[in-house]
């Protein structure tokens, strides 16, 4: 039991603690970033959210209250456009994943024996980026309109049917969604797969794995950091969306999300506290959401 | 015979390379290669970084593809066989111990793979054997380097296969440790009765673990056989010189009797016993190991048993401890090494002191190298050897004033 002795007496290094007023000098406009345009809003937010109406008073005016009535009446109106945030988020997540996943491995893995290829195919992944969002997502409205090319195409194939439409679906927003949200799952996969050690894959093989249990046991797990990160930066946007769902651009009626909602509420209905609750709604069940998802991939010792 | 993943191996299987070569984009790793490792030996694969024995290992795991020859494990032919269905286990020069796992998890990681029963109690009974089971809930990157390389031999051997590969598995230990691995190595080996494949470049581990060395050098093999024999009748100046240090010498073959031959070293007859020289006419290399040459203050009287190469003069000593090296530069010869035991107190020469070398003609041997391919000593004295020459000269000068 020798070994043992030497294992448990690991010392715990302390990183010399010094009192630096510099650090907290430069940490200062950090701070007053944070409290102004953060911490402000938020507080602001909060109070609003809990406003009950003037009484007598016009269309959009509230007094500061405590009416956490708000949150059962938005709850209760809007329970179908919370539900269908989250359902069109974690469909474009899970397909913006199964886009990237093989994209990443490519360009991370397969590619490193031509950097040129490598660095080519990633300035195309971020080339989308040099064209305005909104812009793109106008286009492919343009690009998957009933009378564009590819729909009457469908159609004269009898793909589709005659009288049915693709914009104002809920697949149009599931496309939109996963089409402007891959460059952010792909990215953080790469970064996490181009330092994927294969030497651990030769030893999965080694020890008589197959390629695909090689995959399932050995490389996703060691990739799990980068699925991690980009399925959160792909998930906590495309929940508060509301550019793919609006009717200016992919969606229809049926297929409104929180983020149209809140926007409805906010600069139509004039009712803020409604907005507001809304707003607080989805980032505490995203908090929620995110935090579990965290704790059960259980990265926190590969990150 | 033929080798199932699926259950245990019995025993070591042969392994056999035929005609192999493996080709880069751009060089030849190895040019060709006819090997055969019987069952249940411990051979060893020694060369210098570069030879191609690393690919070697890497053919017969099946990490890469042969282009050109066949693989044949315990009979069969698993050329196109894919890694992970060869009845073959690597201990990886890195150990590759994947970091998501805890080191039981590893270990049984091929057994799972390989659906076998109690593959846990299977990995507790491994991690025993290397005496690593109260770590089984670790993760690797919380184990020293010693106990990583334990932990991937366990990983190894849990699945007793019919044939181990190690790849330079024992570089990153100290000396200690790596004393300690070696014997545990051995030990487990010749419990298991496996056949184990060992890749290195350190020759010392070869020779004290092997029962079979092959020294390669430029993807080829240039000899073959029990350390002892490579040691002491060293075929080629590769080998004489890559496994422990030789001192050698050109020259042309003088006479021949039934048993020696005698070679020209400039000037001084050697002889050489027939059945120890590879080359019995012309130009040829012979050698001597340093341990086995004497150093004389004074001219001994010359002997038809003995080969006497001087005067030449003492330019070096190194003491260290159990012996002492001496380099002699011997005048139109070349600097020679002799390791003597420090049987009495001390040095017996000092530096500068005229010496004469000799050694029993038994003891020398004959390469089988073109000398003219053959690293060749310079034929004039070196500097060193002319600087220490030099300041006796003027010392003596002095003297005389």
């Amino acid at each position: 039991m020798a070994f043992a002795a030497f294992a448990t007496a690991e010392a715990q290094p302390q990183a010399p603690r010094k009192k630096s007023r510099i650090a907290l000098f430069l940490l200062l406009p950090g701070i007053l970033y944070l409290v102004l345009f953060f911490l402000t809003p938020l507080v602001s937010l909060v109070l609003t959210s809990l406003q009950a109406p003037r009484e007598f008073g016009d269309i959009g005016q509230y007094d500061y209250a405590f009416n956490w009535q708000n949150y059962v009446d938005v709850v209760e109106a809007y329970w179908p456009h919370i539900l269908r945030s989250f359902g069109y988020a974690l469909a474009a997540t899970v397909l913006a994943l199964a886009f990237s996943y093989p994209l990443a491995y490519f360009i991370g893995v397969k590619a490193r024996r031509w950097p040129l290829l490598q660095s080519l195919m990633l300035v195309l992944v971020i080339a989308p980026f040099f064209i305005s969002f909104l812009l793109r997502t106008l286009a492919w409205k343009q690009i998957l309109s009933d009378e564009s090319f590819i729909i009457t195409s469908l159609k004269a194939l009898s793909l589709m049917a005659p009288d049915a439409h693709f914009t104002g679906t809920p697949f149009a927003v599931i496309f939109g969604l996963t089409y402007n949200f891959i460059p952010f799952m792909t990215l953080p996969l790469y970064t996490t797969l181009e330092r994927l050690d294969l030497r651990y894959l030769e030893a999965g093989s080694d020890l008589y794995a197959n390629p695909f249990t090689v995959f399932r046991t050995v490389t996703v797990p060691l990739s799990m950091p980068g699925i991690v990160a980009g399925t959160l930066l792909t998930f906590i946007p495309a929940a508060g969306d509301y550019v793919n769902a609006s009717r200016d651009f992919l969606g229809g009626p049926d297929t409104q999300m929180m983020g149209n909602v809140i926007e409805a509420n906010f600069l139509v209905l004039l009712n803020y506290p409604a907005a507001a609750a809304l707003s607080i709604i989805l980032m505490a069940a995203i908090l929620v959401l995110v935090g579990v998802y965290v704790k059960r991939s259980g990265t926190e010792d590969l990150l | 015979m033929t080798v199932s993943i699926r259950e245990f191996a019995e025993r070591g299987a042969d392994l056999e390379l035929v005609g192999i070569q493996k080709r880069f984009p751009g060089f030849t790793a190895i040019e060709e290669l006819d090997l055969t490792i019987p069952a249940g030996s411990f051979f060893a694969l020694l060369g210098p970084s570069g030879c191609g024995k690393t690919t070697t290992l890497r053919l017969v795991a099946g990490l890469e593809e042969p282009t050109r020859g066949r693989i044949l494990i315990g009979g069969t032919d698993v050329t196109s066989t894919k890694a992970h269905q060869r009845p073959v286990n690597t201990v990886f020069q890195s150990y590759a111990l994947f970091p998501h796992m805890s080191i039981l998890e590893n270990v049984g990681f091929g057994l799972k793979r390989r659906r076998i029963a109690d593959a846990e109690a299977r990995a507790h009974e491994a991690l025993r054997l290397v005496e690593l089971d109260h770590l089984a809930q670790r993760r690797p990157a919380q184990l020293s380097g010693g106990q990583q390389q334990r932990v991937a031999l366990a990983r190894a051997i849990v699945n007793r296969p019919a044939l181990l590969l190690l790849d330079e598995p024992l570089g990153a230990l100290d000396l200690k440790l790596r004393r300690q691995m070696q014997l545990e190595l051995k030990s487990i080996q010749e419990e298991v009765g496996l056949t184990f494949l060992h890749v290195t470049h350190d020759q010392e581990e070869a020779m004290t673990m092997a029962d079979t060395v092959a020294v390669m050098n430029k993807g080829a093999i240039e000899q073959m056989g029990a350390p002892e024999e490579l040691y002491e009748l060293p075929r080629t100046t590769f080998v004489a010189n890559f496994l422990g240090q030789s001192n050698l010498f050109t020259g042309e073959v003088v006479g021949t009797t039934d048993t020696a031959i005698t070679v020209d070293v400039q000037g001084t007859p050697v002889i050489v016993p027939t059945a120890r020289a590879a080359r019995h006419q012309g130009e040829v290399t012979i050698g001597v190991r340093p341990e086995k040459v004497a150093l004389h203050r004074d001219a001994p009287a010359s002997s038809a048993e003995r080969n006497l190469i001087g005067p030449g003069r003492v330019i070096d000593v190194s003491f260290s401890g159990v012996s002492t090296q001496y380099l002699v530069a011997v005048p139109g010869i070349g600097t020679l090494t002799v390791f003597a035991q420090n049987i009495g107190f001390g040095p017996v020469a000092a530096e500068g002191a005229e010496v004469w070398i000799s050694w029993q003609v038994e003891h020398g041997f004959g390469l089988e190298d073109e000398p003219g391919e053959a690293a060749r000593f310079p034929a004039d004295t070196d500097t060193r050897s002319i600087a220490a020459q030099r300041r006796d000269a003027l010392v003596a000068e002095l003297e005389e004033h």
